[in-house]
């Protein structure tokens, strides 16, 4: 009992709770952002009002996201402080860094520009508005690119010193830190994943109205957008995953290793399908394989040698001094799956319904369907039947989540397949705590927290449940004539708003 | 002047902008139950900082951020011994945010409502704990050799750092009240003014005598004149909004904060937070800063990106720069 509740453990539970939570909005607002400026764009250069009524529904939609984005970044901009003050204190001058990078330069350029497109659809010119819209969705990705090179830096410390009379790590390349390949591999793979989330979110939804064949013209459009988006985000985040694994084998080969159950090094090494293992004894119990695949996942090369989880842990004892470097092996292993698995399910059903609705290719002339018609779902000549097409749909509902899902447990797993590291080879995460917090504080913060996060994931939730069955918004006049003057025109100077709280 | 100097100036930027801004958001948050009548003024109180309170709030952020890398002892002595006022902060924080943005999503009245008491207090909270905070920092706590806060949560609450959360409390919301004369037309901007003399005057006596009393206790000749900037700037934003000069006001009640936390950090230097037990446990712009590599870093990147933040930003006021009435609020919440 004692040992569940130490401080260590408390503030973890908090961190993991927090930032998984934290990072079910993050990939939405970054590829929504970008989903919802591609509309907006099209708008203005077409004029076609199923472009602007598309902006607006998920321009509402990625609103209702941010909103819970942004007011659960500010825990993490504190919580380094307020629970890990050793880390804090040893790698501040660090670590500090990218954070302040990305308050000044992109946090301030994503609040303020979306409180310009929010309000701003009456009061700037439309071309204005929409540069509004593209300066948010480069907030965003900037946002993420620092915070990513500062984790990296956790990943694999480079570019600093250890300053032995303070007792610190303290930086001596920036440069590096922020361009390192951890940083860029972990960039790539989590851009990739977030549009693959965001893509996962539209086609879901757009689903959701053509199976019931409403708001035909714009979840066409959308669903076709988001099918290209999953598909593309998909392979990119299998390709950047492969480069971001083999990254890993050569970094912290234990992390590896754990995601594999792979307890002694093996030449050539399989890769695991489905293990359970004895994890005090160190070896599986059962295990279902692939022979040489895992020499290959990590160094491109079928016959090549793999260490295992216990000849890691041996180096590591004589490198770093006793002690127990296996991270929680389970944890590591189905994390792994986790994260592949609801990757990969929701990519190929991204792939598979980009082929089922075709526009033309390899599509028979009958088969073709016109902008507020349905789509067929057509295998090869004939369309599905209507209990399958039905299947397609309710899998393209399911598949909201998968990414969803798939994000969580590669953050789990990265994380703690670290462990017991907080900065991989330097510093112990038992040794990052506060220790001037009490139990009594940090179990305080963390049911406080805990209670509103879980409520307000039920106000969310429902609050998108609403926005999404009520569907695009009609068009009014306001919507059609923008303004030409920054400030709004002064035609009228009592009209309502056209948005407001 | 050394770059951990210069850091400890640019951190009170931040801070001094953090309050300037969010102050008169968090002013319009509880004259939304003080000077609102009806829902509908609530509504227009809320919407003259709908486009602006969260830029405003990412100043914050950056002053959090910043602490982190160019004073990290500060940072982790700050955040780990404020525990509990900075988690009421940080709840108040997030229930804020959802509450701008999710209020008018639902046409109930009831959920509306409940959204309202949300801004209100969370506005308020925030408004005094973090004049306590900073009380505190000036006053020195209970920290030791190892930079390690050993007080409690009530030693948190003494008298001066209480009398510092009245002042910052009644400071931003006459602040508002300002603001909201400002930036509204009809019946609530007369009573916006009307309001501001009485919170402007209760305002300047807990000013004066929480200013009064840091001067004694930890002042120089730099701190006076920061003393005297903020009493004359106040006195003159209460003139000025007699005079019906809104804009003038406005501007006043704004350098009241810039001098009045400009005094707060000038008593602090070379301190960033002093020590109550032990003068040498203190933290100071040497032992909490950054390595110079670090804060030459910083200082590129806040040199350039401070001025471009402040020029869009003070862009997106320009936009809105309409005031707003009742006749402005369509009917139907979107």
């Amino acid at each position: 009992m004692e040992l569940a509740l130490a401080p260590e453990t408390v503030a973890r539970w908090q961190f993991g709770i927090t930032t998984v939570y934290h990072f079910l909005f993050v990939p939405l607002t970054i590829s929504l952002a970008a989903l919802t400026a591609g509309l907006q764009t099209a708008w203005v250069r077409t004029e076609k009002e199923k472009y602007l009524r598309a902006t607006k529904f998920w321009g509402k939609l990625f609103l209702i996201n941010i909103a819970m984005g942004v007011v659960t970044g500010i825990v993490q901009e504190f919580q380094f402080g307020m629970n890990w003050s050793d880390y804090s204190r040893f790698v501040g001058d660090v670590f500090g860094a990218p954070l302040a990078f990305e308050s000044l330069i992109a946090f301030f350029f994503e609040s303020t520009f979306i409180g310009l497109w929010i309000f701003g659809w009456d009061k700037l010119p439309k071309k204005i508005h929409l540069a509004c819209i593209w300066m948010v969705s480069i907030g965003t990705l900037l946002s993420a690119y620092f915070i990513l090179a500062a984790n990296s830096w956790m990943q694999h410390p480079v570019g600093y010193r250890i300053n032995e009379e303070k007792g610190r790590a303290e930086l001596t390349d920036f440069w590096r830190v922020l361009t390192q390949n951890t940083a860029l591999n972990q960039v790539f793979h989590s851009f990739s994943a977030a549009f693959l989330t965001g893509g996962a979110f539209m086609v879901g939804i757009a689903a959701f109205h053509l199976m019931r064949k409403k708001h035909i013209p714009v979840m066409r459009t959308s669903l076709r957008l988001g099918l290209v988006t999953m598909a593309v985000g998909g392979i990119l985040t299998a390709i950047s995953g492969d480069t971001l694994g083999k990254v890993m084998y050569e970094q912290q080969p234990m992390k590896m290793a754990a995601a594999e159950a792979l307890w002694d090094g093996e030449k050539p090494a399989p890769f695991s399908v489905f293990a359970y293992g004895d994890v005090d004894k160190g070896h599986n119990t059962v295990a279902l394989e692939i022979p040489g695949l895992l020499s290959f996942l990590a160094h491109s090369d079928f016959d090549s040698y793999v260490p295992g989880i216990n000849d890691t842990n041996k180096a590591e004892q004589e490198k770093y001094g006793p002690g127990d470097y296996k991270p929680i092996v389970p944890v590591a292993y189905w994390g792994f799956r986790w994260m592949i698995g609801f990757g990969m399910a929701s990519f190929s059903l991204g792939l598979l319904g980009l082929w089922l609705t075709r526009k033309r290719f390899l599509l028979p002339a009958a088969q073709r369907t016109g902008e507020d018609e349905v789509p067929h779902l057509v295998l090869l000549k004939k369309p599905l039947g209507s209990r399958l097409t039905r299947l397609y749909w309710l899998l393209a509902v399911w598949t909201m989540a998968f990414p969803l899902i798939a994000n969580s447990w590669g953050w789990i797993f990265t994380e703690m397949g670290r462990q017991p590291w907080v900065v991989y080879g330097v510093m112990q995460t038992r040794d990052a705590v506060s220790p001037s917090v009490s139990q009594g504080e940090m179990i305080t913060s963390l049911v406080v927290l805990t209670t509103i996060y879980a409520i307000l994931a039920v106000v969310e939730v429902k609050l998108l449940a609403k926005y999404i069955k009520a569907g695009p918004p009609e068009l009014t006049e306001a919507d059609l004539n923008p303004p030409t003057k920054i400030g709004g025109d002064l035609r009228d100077a009592d009209k309502p708003m056209a948005f407001s709280y | 002047m050394e770059l951990h100097d210069l850091w400890f100036v640019l951190i009170a930027v931040l801070w001094t902008g953090y309050f300037f801004l969010e102050g008169f958001d968090f002013g319009i948050g509880v004259l939304t139950k003080l000077l609102a009548r009806n829902r509908t003024e609530k509504r227009v109180l809320i919407n003259t900082i709908g486009p602006v309170w969260d830029g405003n709030e990412v100043w914050l952020l950056s002053a959090g951020a910043s602490t982190f890398a160019a004073f990290p002892e500060w940072y982790a002595t700050l955040f780990s011994g404020f525990y509990l006022p900075l988690l009421l902060i940080l709840v108040c924080l997030i229930v804020r945010g959802v509450a701008f943005e999710y209020r008018a999503k639902r046409p109930e009245e009831q959920w509306q409502r409940n959204w309202e008491h949300a801004i209100f207090w969370t506005s308020l909270v925030p408004a005094f704990l973090w004049g306590v905070a900073f009380g505190n920092i000036t006053r020195g706590v209970k920290i030791d050799r190892n930079m390690e806060y050993v007080g409690s949560f009530w030693d948190l609450l003494n008298p001066y750092a209480v009398l510092g959360g009245l002042v910052t409390l009644t400071l931003f919301t006459f602040h508002g009240a300002v603001f909201a004369a400002l930036k509204t037309l009809g019946d609530i901007r007369e009573r916006a003014r009307k309001l501001a003399l009485v919170l402007g005057l209760v305002t300047a006596v807990l000013a004066l005598i929480f200013l009064l009393w840091t001067q004694a206790d930890n002042g120089n000749g730099k701190s006076l004149v920061a003393l005297v900037v903020a009493v004359v700037a106040l006195v003159a934003a209460i003139g000025a909004n007699q005079a019906g000069r809104e804009g003038w006001a406005f501007a006043l009640s704004g350098l009241t904060i810039i001098a009045a936390v400009a005094m707060l950090f000038l008593t602090l230097f070379p301190n960033v937070m002093p020590s109550s037990l032990n003068d040498e446990w203190s933290l100071t712009v040497t032992n909490a800063s950054s390595s110079p590599y670090t804060l030459k870093i910083m200082t590129w990147c806040a040199v350039i990106a401070t001025p471009v933040v402040m020029l869009y930003q003070g862009w997106t006021y320009w936009v809105f720069r309409k005031r707003i009435g009742t006749q402005h609020l369509a009917e139907a919440a979107h």
